[in-house]
């Protein structure tokens, strides 16, 4: 797929830089998307062995969204083996051999479904060579079966196995010009195919980075500061030392902005200065994790907290109040004449939304494994970009990339946490310190307290209909984080994102607070908040006409699009859009359906990620105003492809199901100190609370796109539109509990 | 402080503080790396055991406290990885990072030894202590009353 600039640039906020301010300066991991590349070698992906066994190498990291059962079966479907014959294999990082390895941004399906199919129709090419030069017959003549070359004029044929010795020196036909498969005779995308690791995982195999053991590995934990940015100015080392297992205590002090180099001069002994993209703390290392876990109690740190410490979360909220109103500090998009068109409304209608900072809480904390021996880095790496973590660590530990080895394992969720490498640098640079193989876990407080947040944020509307109940004025004004035009890593708003050109006069502003904290991105970034904000928003006017949200979204998806000065346009296809909407609506019987009673229902689309989803909700909320999610329909337009429509269901499932939590969760600030240490304060959805989903796909002719993110950000507003319905009262401040409400 | 466990029917000797919580004992000292560390404080079920058959969350038991009792992980759950539950799990394609998974069917193959045709209401009460940050829940359900159907037929 060809990614546009808009795509880029959500890729590169997406790829982790923290907000720096001076502070923090994470590098971008690494970009792999459109850059032309030389062809991929077959040989590097599948393995055939004599008795017809196929081993086909996964090339990216399996965080919970499937691609390493998907990306295989693209290249088995193209190479037409049998499935049950295939073997997958996680690869190691190499991006040279294996292209890209990075999962962000929705992009590991079209970035790849291409060239996967590629590699696997060269490498069936390359068999049918071999097997007509033995029967010495026209190449134009064979074809394949499941895993066989056939004659069909002499009837023979012959399995891979046969072919596979004297095919694996063959060289490769040119990649691009590979004849692919015609999509109707696929015999494996599209068939629900179940993961490759359900025995290993079922059987509690030792699959993820955490279960990683290696000779002679030390265990290790970080006390960080508990304010961001904050460094340590002593510690009872000598004390923590004499700890039953306790191996080595180090003092991590501050590196210098942007670089390896010295900048603390601190006396204390035992200071080691940190890589660049570390936190300050104190390390603590012994035999077992346990040792060096319960040696913290002991810990005693005198910490200087820095500039972060005043931060509050009453402080924020004052100061958005106060930016909201006062002037904007930055335009974002103004056409038409919006306050005139306010002025001259028949009904305006103004509301303010709130959200807050949440946390990933991945359920396998941050860990690193890494050895270090004589200059040479070996390192088992839960990320979602091992590539850009390895160009982090060296950069950070001044190594060659070429004397660093990393092996991808299996993540316990990544959901955008693993696109800022810290922990990987950290794990590095403890390999390096005590000159041996260390495994870094983080606790969950550590987890909780020192997350790459999801940035909070305030959304003021003011909204104008006209005598006819049409939207005829919009103005957004977005209190966010950063300074000046520089925002926090998730905390910016594009000047296309709906209803932007779909309203005749429209104004969006920006104003920012400063931050002391590392912000990030979390599954759908900035699309889980604002589309919440920005459809909630959008039911609140049509309500106001006296409309059917259903109708009055479909009319502003039949405008025709403002276009954006400069030319740079929406990318957003607006009848694939209201082809979902329609979809859900026919599905869910959104025409007869009947509210009131503590019952309603709500409607919400959205479009990110080059994904399109509607959604509605069926809620129950009791007079103590519990919600129960009886039912979400939701309705996917990802193009004409679904590759493993299993994985592709529990994607949908999953995406849901998180939506759900995210509006229960925050993180507070009281004193620059995240508040939420665990699941009890910062909640996941439970079983019992999981409503029951239909999913409908909407098949279009357009090339296929990701699933991981699109189908979450309408599951919020639709959800909240529902609450509406059912008590005629508006969420507008998430968490839930801060707008008097909590699930059943 | 040597400690004699009884884990997956092996009789072992480990010489770990008492108060060390069985998880990391499992985990770091037996190499049983299929028990999850998740929270620490018994929130969500990623270290489900079986301690004399009853649920008993790893992480926030003492490893001195099960002396002389008959702990099962999820590598010792079946000989072959073929418990109704694993199989079902399979089946129904549950994982998606896979990570709280074994707590999630020790916990349901310890619903099953004493419900063994549980209703969703007992489903749901039975597994709301096992969080899946992935959102699996539907699938486990299902997979819930898959084994308890393949269980019964056998």
């Amino acid at each position: 797929m060809r990614l546009n600039r808009r795509s880029f640039l959500q890729m590169s906020a997406l790829a982790g830089g923290g907000l720096a301010l001076g502070i923090y300066d994470f590098p971008l991991a690494s970009a792999q998307f459109g850059a032309p590349r030389a062809d991929l070698t077959p040989q590097a992906f599948i393995k055939i062995a004599s008795d017809g066994t196929i081993t086909i190498m996964a090339k990216c990291p399996e965080i919970g969204q499937g691609v390493k059962t998907m990306l295989p079966m693209m290249i088995a479907e193209e190479l037409d083996a049998d499935w049950s014959k295939v073997r997958v294999e996680q690869a190691d990082l190499n991006e040279t051999l294996y292209g890209g390895q990075s999962d962000g941004g929705s992009t590991t399906t079209p970035s790849n479904y291409l060239p996967m199919r590629r590699v696997g129709a060269a490498c069936r090419q390359m068999l049918i060579s071999v097997a007509a030069k033995r029967w010495g017959v026209l190449e134009a003549d064979c074809t394949t079966g499941p895993c066989r070359v056939l004659h069909p004029i002499s009837g023979r044929s012959i399995g891979y196995g046969e072919l596979a010795a004297d095919t694996a020196n063959c060289a490769p036909p040119s990649l691009s010009s590979v004849k692919l498969k015609d999509p109707k005779d696929f015999r494996i995308l599209g068939k629900a195919t179940l993961n490759v690791d359900n025995h290993a995982i079922v059987t509690g195999k030792p699959l993820f980075g955490i279960d990683v053991k290696v000779p002679g590995m030390l265990h290790a934990v970080i006390e960080r500061s508990p304010v961001f940015g904050g460094k340590v100015k002593s510690a009872n080392l000598d004390e923590i030392k004499k700890l039953p297992g306790v191996r080595n205590v180090l003092i991590i002090a501050p590196a210098s902005a942007g670089s390896a180099g010295p900048a603390d001069t601190t006396t204390e002994p035992g200071t080691v200065i940190a890589a660049a993209g570390m936190e300050p703390g104190v390390a603590i290392v012994a035999d077992s994790w346990w040792q060096a876990q319960s040696a913290r109690r002991s810990l005693k740190v005198d910490w200087d907290a820095g500039a972060g410490a005043d931060q509050t979360s009453e402080k924020f909220d004052q100061k958005a109040a106060e930016l909201i109103s006062a002037p904007p500090q930055n335009t974002l998009r103004t056409y038409g004449d919006v306050d005139g068109a306010l002025k001259g409304a028949a009904k305006v209608v103004e509301a303010t939304y709130a959200y807050p900072f949440i946390a990933h809480g991945t359920l396998e904390p941050m860990d690193a494994t890494a050895s270090y021996k004589d200059g040479k880095l070996e390192m088992w790496a839960t990320s979602q970009s091992p590539g850009g973590g390895k160009s982090q660590v060296a950069r950070a530990l001044n190594m060659q990339a070429t004397d660093i080895t990393v092996h991808i394992c299996r993540v316990g969720g990544g959901f955008g946490r693993r696109l800022t490498n810290d922990y990987m640098v950290e794990g590095a640079w403890l390999a390096k310190q005590v000159g041996g193989a260390v495994k870094l876990v983080w606790s969950r407080e550590d987890d909780m307290t020192h997350d790459a947040y999801r940035p909070g944020g305030y959304h003021a509307f003011k909204g104008g209909l006209d005598a006819q109940g049409k939207l005829v004025a919009w103005r957004q004004h977005f209190i966010t984080y950063g300074e000046g035009q520089r925002y926090a890593s998730g905390a910016t708003l594009d000047a296309t994102e709906f209803p932007s050109g779909r309203v005749p006069s429209y104004a969006l502003f920006a104003s920012a607070q400063p931050l002391i904290l590392r912000t990030g991105a979390l599954r759908a970034p900035g699309h889980n908040a604002y589309a919440w904000a920005i459809k909630a928003f959008v039911d609140e006017m049509a309500t106001a006409a006296g409309r059917d949200p259903l109708e009055f979204h479909l009319e502003l998806l039949s405008a025709t699009p403002v276009p954006v000065t400069g030319g740079r346009g929406d990318s957003m296809n607006a009848e694939r859009l209201k082809g979902v909407l329609q979809l859900v609506a026919e599905k869910s019987g959104w025409a007869n359906r009947k509210s009131g009673a503590g019952k309603g229902f709500g409607l919400a689309c959205h479009y990110c990620h080059a994904g399109y989803f509607a959604e509605v909700a069926e809620v129950t909320v009791d007079n103590r105003n519990r919600i129960k999610v009886n039912k979400v329909w939701a309705a996917g337009d990802v193009g004409n492809q679904i590759m493993n429509p299993s994985g592709a269901e529990a994607q949908v499932q999953g995406a849901i199901i998180e939506g759900m939590s995210q509006m229960a969760q925050e993180i507070t600030i009281r004193d620059g100190r995240p508040q939420q240490t665990n699941y009890n304060s910062h909640p996941i959805l439970r079983l019992r609370q999981a409503p029951a989903i239909e999913l409908y796909w909407h098949m279009t002719e357009f090339p296929p796109t990701g699933l991981g993110e699109p189908a979450l950000p309408p599951v919020l507003p639709a959800i909240a539109n529902a609450v509406f319905a059912a008590t005629g009262k508006r969420i507008r401040t998430l968490p839930l509990a801060r707008s008097g409400f909590s699930w059943a | 402080m040597p400690l004699k466990l009884k884990v997956n029917n092996v009789v072992t000797t480990v010489d770990v503080a008492p108060d060390t919580p069985l998880l990391w004992v499992l985990r770091d000292v037996l190499d049983l790396t299929g028990s999850k560390y998740g929270c620490g404080i018994g929130q969500c079920g990623a270290c489900m055991v079986h301690v004399d058959g009853v649920p008993t969350r790893s992480c926030a038991t003492q490893v001195d406290t099960v002396v002389g009792k008959a702990v099962t992980t999820i590598e010792g759950l079946s000989a072959d990885g073929r418990h109704p539950v694993q199989v079902a799990w399979e089946q129904v394609d549950v994982a998606q990072c896979g990570y709280c998974q074994a707590g999630q069917i020790m916990t349901a193959a310890a619903l099953l030894a004493t419900t063994p045709n549980p209703t969703d209401s007992e489903i749901d009460a039975a597994m709301s202590g096992n969080l899946c940050r992935c959102g699996t829940y539907l699938r486990i359900r299902a997979a819930i009353h898959q084994a308890a159907a393949a269980s019964q037929k056998a």
